[in-house]
């Protein structure tokens, strides 16, 4: 893209109008300045930058995720790999999730019941 | 005890030496480290994705690379430096060398400038952005000013002298406006004798190879400004590192080679030489001086102090940190500092005994062959150390001094209030505001510019990879509102890109709270 990269607050004024459907207002009211204990809840953090609506809130998480890992310096094309990748590899990972962890889980309690209702049996079988 | 002993012997009470100790670093939370490394190592391997692609071919390579005939020689661009500059640095370099267009006072111009390329190439729109607050510039005492009342006097010196000096010290360059600049400055820094110097980083790095040399022994802090481990290294002395203001590690250091002596012969070292600073540019911190002191007189050895940020702009009449901590300027060996920070002119200054001042008249590189200093500066600097003495007949000095250790003192508090880790002593004016990871380091800086602040951000080379940085220079020249409008700008953009990592309880000022309810955990 050409010049300096658009800042979010730009891209988050021309929000198209969906404001009707998602009227997401999370403001609450600012704490009190001398909040004795500090904590980093998102909670917060919503409180106090006022979003419109869920597309801004969505916009904003985006823009976290691009300065954390780090992808905000990269050039778009370059970004886009990158989200290819890691959605894909998230992709799988629901995938095979939902494919094989029902199973999992039931053979394992399947096994573990095993184990434990087994026990009296056994030793009852014992004694007669 | 051995802080017992500097109250003993130099003039210090025990309030002002328990005040300004400094508070240890506050560290971030984990996840932090964890988050920085992932995002270079991420931009790590697209760096080298970027690198295969100019390889093969299919990428045009705009950075220096050899010719083809000298491929099959030994690698010149292959080292992590020049990785990290090709792939890391140029993607984001509009953040740094940004075009000033006028004077750097508490508000600047800047140039417009856009890359069509992502930043190998720049041009200019032609638009200036006026009015961008500076938060950059070392202009402590606001003596970079253009007000032609108080420039009267350089405006004169300049028809009496010239520009230029054309000259060396020891030559025909040593003029009568040298001599009273010398005879000020001694007087300002209560000692004997002073000389100064064109440039500030050449009066460490030329000096210190005329101080000591083999044979001797340099004692010198893990976060020393560049110039000084220049002259260290120039000068062929030993030098050994101690952990940064760690009077522990330096006591050890200075016991070991009292007693072991140089390294294969065991000879006793010919001179012991500590160098320390005033103010750490990158941290804000301030030297235990008090305590080097003590251990200074107890193992006989030197002491070298680099007042570069701290004259002028600590204390309580602005003779820096020896006035700071009440202790006798005639302990302190060599105080050096320069003219740059607080006097808004250039070049630098060694004191102390006119013995050593008159051994580096003959001896220092940069008497004998670095052109002097030339009028209109030592001028600017003759007005600004009068003002500030008060040798001019108004408060006018006095009045920066107390202006700038409010306003440090308001925009400390204000930003650890908000949330920020915040590096430093208290009466720094060097603030350092940690941002950790890269990709906040460069948004930061152009959100902080889209408001029209202007700040320095220093990120890997300069700074431990970890720990990315932008460093305020508060000023004198600064109004409150000035500092509440970057404030407030601190706290927007610190909640659009999540900077306030600080988990320490502070419980504000009671002037600034209006309702009397506590909430615990909100």
């Amino acid at each position: 893209m050409a010049g300096i990269e658009v800042r979010p607050s730009q891209r988050l004024s021309t929000v198209p109008l969906m404001q009707g459907l998602f009227s997401f207002s999370m403001r609450k009211q600012t704490p009190p300045m001398h909040r004795i204990f500090r904590t980093l809840h998102l909670r917060d953090l919503r409180a106090r930058m006022n979003f419109k609506n869920l597309r801004e809130y969505l916009a904003w998480l985006y823009y976290q995720y691009l300065l954390i890992t780090g992808i905000y310096v990269l050039e778009p094309w370059e970004k886009s790999i990158f989200n290819s990748i890691l959605f894909s590899a998230i992709a799988m990972v629901v995938y095979t999730s939902y494919v094989f962890v029902p199973i999992h889980v039931r053979l394992a309690l399947e096994f573990f019941l095993g184990i434990f209702g087994g026990q009296p049996e056994s030793t009852m079988a014992l004694m007669t | 005890m051995l802080v017992g002993e500097s109250l003993k012997n130099g003039q210090g009470t025990d309030v002002s030496s328990r005040c300004h100790k400094h508070e240890p670093f506050e560290q971030a939370p984990m996840y932090v480290a964890v988050l920085t490394y992932l995002g270079f190592g991420i931009v790590t391997l697209f760096g080298y994705l970027r690198d295969f692609l100019r390889a093969v071919g299919l990428e045009k390579c705009n950075i220096a690379q050899e010719r083809e005939k000298q491929k099959d020689f030994v690698p010149l661009y292959q080292d992590f430096e020049n990785f990290y500059t090709r792939n890391l640095y140029m993607r984001v370099r509009d953040n740094w060398n940004r075009p000033i267009c006028s004077l750097p006072g508490p508000v600047f111009d800047l140039m417009e400038r856009v890359s069509d390329d992502y930043n190998w190439t720049f041009r200019f729109t032609g638009k200036t952005i006026h009015n961008v607050i500076n938060m950059g510039s070392y202009n402590y005492l606001g003596f970079a000013e253009n007000n032609a009342d108080f420039l009267k006097t350089v405006a004169d010196k300049v028809r009496q002298y010239g520009v230029g000096v054309c000259s060396t010290r020891q030559e025909i360059g040593n003029l009568s406006i040298h001599e009273e600049l010398e005879q000020l400055v001694a007087n300002f820094l209560g000692v004997e004798s002073a000389m100064t110097y064109g440039m500030g980083f050449a009066t460490n790095s030329m000096n210190i190879p005329a101080l000591v040399g083999r044979g001797c022994l340099i004692l010198s802090d893990e976060l020393n400004h560049t110039s000084l481990i220049l002259g260290a290294r120039l000068s062929g002395a030993t030098i050994r590192v101690f952990k940064h203001n760690n009077m522990q590690s330096l006591e050890k250091m200075l016991k070991e080679a009292v007693c072991s002596g140089q390294p294969r012969t065991h000879r006793p070292w010919k001179k012991i030489l500590i160098v320390v600073e005033g103010i750490y540019s990158m941290e804000g911190s301030v030297v235990l001086l008090p305590e080097v002191i003590a251990l200074k007189k107890k193992y006989k050895a030197y002491l070298y102090l680099d007042e570069a940020h701290s004259i002028g702009a600590v204390g309580q009449t602005g003779r820096g940190v020896t006035e700071l901590f009440n202790v006798n300027p005639a302990d302190v060996d060599v105080m050096m500092g320069t003219f740059t920070k607080s006097f808004g002119a250039s070049g630098g200054y060694i004191a102390g005994k006119k013995e050593l001042v008159d051994y580096l008249r003959t001896h220092s590189h940069s008497a004998v062959y670095a052109t002097a200093m030339s009028p209109p500066a030592t001028e600017q600097i003759i007005r600004a150390m009068k003002c500030i003495m008060g040798k001019d007949g108004s408060t006018e000095g006095l009045r920066r001094i107390r202006q700038l250790a409010e306003n440090t003192k308001y925009f400390r508090s204000r930003l650890k209030e908000m949330g920020f880790i915040i590096y430093g002593n208290n009466d720094s004016p060097v603030v350092p505001v940690l941002l950790y990871m890269p990709a906040k380091v460069v948004a930061f800086a152009r959100e902080m510019l889209a408001r029209k602040i202007g700040v320095v951000v220093v990120g890997f080379p300069a700074t431990p990879i970890t720990e990315a940085r932008a460093r305020f220079c508060v000023s004198a020249a600064h109004t409150r509102d000035m500092l509440n409008q970057v404030l407030d700008c601190m706290n927007e953009v610190g909640d659009l890109l999540c900077l306030k990592f600080s988990r320490r309880k502070y419980s504000p000022q009671p002037d600034l709270c209006d309702e009397t309810d506590f909430e615990l955990d909100s």
